[in-house]
């Protein structure tokens, strides 16, 4: 379209006199608040832009006039909830686990600390309050694998269960039927007799005599197990894999051998004294 | 008005338009839109009750979710983009497509193919991992070549124009055109492992990867999610309120500033991270400087309803568009403030993140398209209005009341997640664990889900509505045989 200028009835404003598919479009200047708060905002770029790390050039950028790094901010942060544990933390570090249960303010933040490491690196496997799911122990019970001592508690908390570190928790119980250590028959056998040891089903002879010569060594003769081996009781029918026949059957014919890190590896040792306090104080504590 | 300006003496009659292929991108829009919602609300309802994956791989979040973003974005938005595009071209250009028919199915075809090809992908587990840029080397350079296509067809219109000057809708496409085009290629730069198979590997690594991956998805918020809608509402909003166009000045200003301004915005999406301090600042008072640029777009949306408000309330669409545009005034003034580092660290990682992207994704791109649609739809088949007016009216309301709910619940549970995970007791140790922020958001993701399941069903009214439209007996029929364009 030709241009031509018209006067907008409504507005009063011009338009700039192009028409595209008879849409027209009106001459009207900025609007000033929009002007202004546009230049105000770039002011407010450019006056951070100084005082923030912000143009780069070949071999660095500018640092600002704060001297800000996002990394000296975390350390701050951090050091600022920090100083508010460090004298408890200190003394958790040096006194023993009776000195800390004898001290009713440092036992008491120890066990704060001890939950909220807990409810970080412990929570996915022992679940929430430490109440256990199939092959992850409750702690909240006094039923222990290893020991449920607090000194034990700790060397678990330290090494762990079953994996790469040297101090780590070893010993494998065998894969009797995967391994043909014993025939289906044999292990439905023995499973039959471990089932008795709680008061469920009967044993054969078969059963009972296997049982003697194969899993006697750690289980002990009786069934009540050795905490030395992390064998676990076979009498009190609490089942880490499940109670009911079939997955009786399945860890004697494969094993299970479930592991824990070495949280040394990870954590430090006021941390680790505090979670072995908490899981104790749980409910099992021995 | 088209045609009165057709009869002005000295003027030749407009050309012939290409239109079947607008009218199928229509069809296809409002299929994808349907898709789109479905899976959000299926993916809504799985964070509610994990169990819904039924432990089939195929039906896990970690497939469903990009299928739905692309759905949602690629599939139906991107298709409504072809589509306008081409009408909006064709007609403020006074020009037949370039290419004509045949390349204009090339490219909504072409389209089409490249999402059937992504999609097949995201569901056998076949990703680069980049948001938004998941799909494999083989659907990029089919994209690639379509896109290029569309440049040309697009470019070629503009460049046979009748008319003197170019309308301001047509900056917005051809910058999103264009601009997409770089941010696709360059982050999708990758070496096939093997030509017979799908896995490659990308060009980038590290810190470089992610700051080029944020560039991109920042800018394909900038670009496909903002430039190219806004060229919708700037040839939509005028045509439906019968107005002029608020200020030509501020489309100016407003266009260069912004696409000035977006494409160096994307770091606040590595807030705290290992991009270097520099960049972050960078990103952030960028994404400050942003906020009135964006702002000039929503003014000119808006003010060009002055003497034209009470169309509102007749004109259950329109009210679709002005509701987007008001949506897109809050979304770009929630971004920059998010992009401030000290608010950042409260909102990133949490669902405040997806409430924001919600709130531009439904309230505007969503609402922006449904305005379009109900101009558009009666128009292209040759009816006066669609099959009922009030069926749109509640649409509406059902479509805004599933915003509100998705919204707010997002605020609400985002806010909470991220004071949850700062929160420290007075003996200074962390005070929730991760799953118990997890659990407390579990009420929250069940409101969503509702306010999902509204706008779903917002959807499918107007898919309803749509198919009686165009069902219905046409009311003017050309010579030929053929609908005309009864604008
Ligand atoms: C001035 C305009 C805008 C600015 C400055 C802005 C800024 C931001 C910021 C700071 C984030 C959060 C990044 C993070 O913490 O990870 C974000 C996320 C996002 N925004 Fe915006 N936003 C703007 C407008 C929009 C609009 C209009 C839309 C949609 C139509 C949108 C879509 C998104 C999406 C999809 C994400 C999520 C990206 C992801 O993490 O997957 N934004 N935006
Ligand atoms: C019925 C409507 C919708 C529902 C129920 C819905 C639901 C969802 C859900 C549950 C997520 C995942 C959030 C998470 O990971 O925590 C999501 C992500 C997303 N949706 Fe939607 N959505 C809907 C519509 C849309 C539309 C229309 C668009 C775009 C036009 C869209 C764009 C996105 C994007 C970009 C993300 C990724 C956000 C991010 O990573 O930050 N959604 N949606």
């Amino acid at each position: 379209m030709p241009t031509k200028i018209e006067k907008d009835a409504i507005t009063g404003r011009d338009t700039t006199g192009h028409e595209w598919d008879g849409v027209k479009e009106l001459n009207t200047p900025l609007p000033t608040w929009w002007v202004y708060t546009f230049y105000a905002c770039i002011v407010f770029a450019v006056v951070y832009a100084v005082l923030y790390p912000s143009w780069p050039w070949l071999s660095g950028h500018t640092t600002g006039l704060l001297g800000y790094t996002n990394r000296t901010q975390l350390t701050q942060d951090l050091g600022e909830q920090a100083k508010g544990r460090f004298k408890f933390v200190d003394r958790i570090r040096t006194a023993s686990f009776e000195d800390i249960r004898k001290d009713p303010e440092l036992f008491n933040f120890a066990l704060a600390g001890g939950r909220s490491a807990f409810q970080t690196s412990c929570v996915q496997c022992h679940g929430a309050g430490g109440a256990g799911s199939k092959g992850f122990p409750t702690l909240v019970d006094d039923d222990w694998l290893w020991g449920g001592k607090i000194d034990q508690i700790y060397r678990t908390i330290q090494f762990g269960i079953r994996n790469t570190n040297d101090n780590s928790r070893q010993t494998m119980m065998p894969r009797f039927g995967a391994d043909q250590l014993m025939t289906a028959a044999q292990v439905a056998a023995v499973t039959d007799h471990v089932l008795s040891l709680s008061g469920k089903g009967k044993s054969t002879p078969e059963g009972a005599k296997l049982f003697q010569d194969q899993c006697a060594a750690c289980h002990q003769a009786t069934g009540k197990g050795n905490q030395e081996m992390g064998a676990p009781d076979l009498t009190d029918g609490i089942w880490l894999y499940g109670g009911d026949r079939d997955s009786v059957y399945r860890t004697i014919f494969y094993a299970r051998n479930g592991s824990m890190p070495a949280w040394s590896e990870r954590l430090d040792p006021a941390t680790m004294k505090m979670l072995a306090l908490y899981v104790h104080a749980l409910g099992g504590g021995k | 008005m088209s045609s009165q300006a057709a009869l002005l003496p000295g003027r030749r009659p407009a050309p012939s338009y290409v239109e079947d292929v607008i009218r199928t991108s229509m069809v296809l829009t409002m299929f994808w839109g349907v898709i789109a919602f479905t899976v959000g609300v299926v993916i809504a309802a799985q964070l509610v009750w994990p169990q819904l994956s039924f432990d089939n791989e195929h039906l896990t979040f970690g497939r469903l979710r990009p299928l739905h973003t692309s759905a949602a974005i690629f599939a139906f938005g991107g298709t409504a983009l072809i589509g306008t595009a081409f009408h909006i071209v064709q007609r403020t250009c006074r020009a037949r497509l370039f290419g004509g028919a045949p390349l204009g199915w090339f490219i909504l075809l072409g389209y089409q193919f490249f999402i059937l090809t992504a999609a097949i992908g995201y569901l056998t587990g076949v990703t680069q991992g980049k948001e938004y840029a998941e799909p494999e080397w083989y659907a990029d350079a089919w994209l690639t070549v379509v896109w290029v296509a569309f440049l040309i067809a697009y470019l070629g219109t503009v460049l046979k124009r009748e008319e003197p000057h170019i309308y301001v809708a047509n900056w917005f496409y051809l910058a999103f055109i264009v601009t997409i085009a770089m941010l696709h290629i360059v982050n999708n730069l990758a070496m096939p492992v093997s030509f017979g198979g799908a896995k490659s590997y990308g060009a980038w690594a590290g810190v470089q990867d992610a700051m080029i991956q944020w560039w991109y998805g920042h800018n394909a918020v900038g670009f496909f999610l903002t430039a190219a809608f806004l060229g919708m509402m700037y040839y939509f909003i005028p045509k439906a309120a019968n107005r002029p166009v608020y200020s030509y000045r501020l489309s100016i200003v407003h266009f260069w500033s912004l696409v000035f301004m977006y494409i160096w915005a994307g770091p606040h999406h590595l807030h705290y991270t290992s991009l270097p301090d520099w960049a972050q600042t960078l990103g952030m008072v960028f994404s400050v400087m942003l906020w009135m640029p964006s702002w000039g777009g929503m003014i000119n949306g808006l003010m060009t309803l002055s003497g034209a408000w009470d169309k509102l309330r007749t004109d259950p669409g329109l009210r679709f568009s002005v509701t987007a545009v008001g949506f897109y005034g809050m979304a770009t003034f929630e971004g920059p403030v998010m992009s401030i580092k000290a608010v950042n660290s409260l909102s990133h990682y949490t669902d405040w993140t997806i409430g924001h992207v919600h709130s531009g994704a439904l309230g505007w791109v969503a609402f922006i398209v449904f305005g379009t649609m109900y101009y558009l739809v009666p128009r292209l088949w040759g009816r006066t209005t669609m099959w009922s007016t009030r069926l749109i009216g509640w649409h509406y309301w059902i479509a805004t009341v599933g915003i509100v709910l998705y919204i707010t619940s997002m605020w609400v549970s985002g806010i909470m997640q991220g004071l949850m995970w700062r929160a420290y007791d007075e003996l200074g140790f962390l005070q929730y664990s991760f799953v118990e922020s997890v659990a407390a958001m579990h009420p929250f993701y069940a409101i969503r889900m509702l306010g999902g399941l509204f706008f779903l069903s917002g959807g499918l009214l107007m898919a309803f509505n749509m198919w009686r439209t165009v069902r219905s007996q046409p009311e003017t029929v050309g010579t030929d045989g053929r609908t005309v364009f009864a604008a």
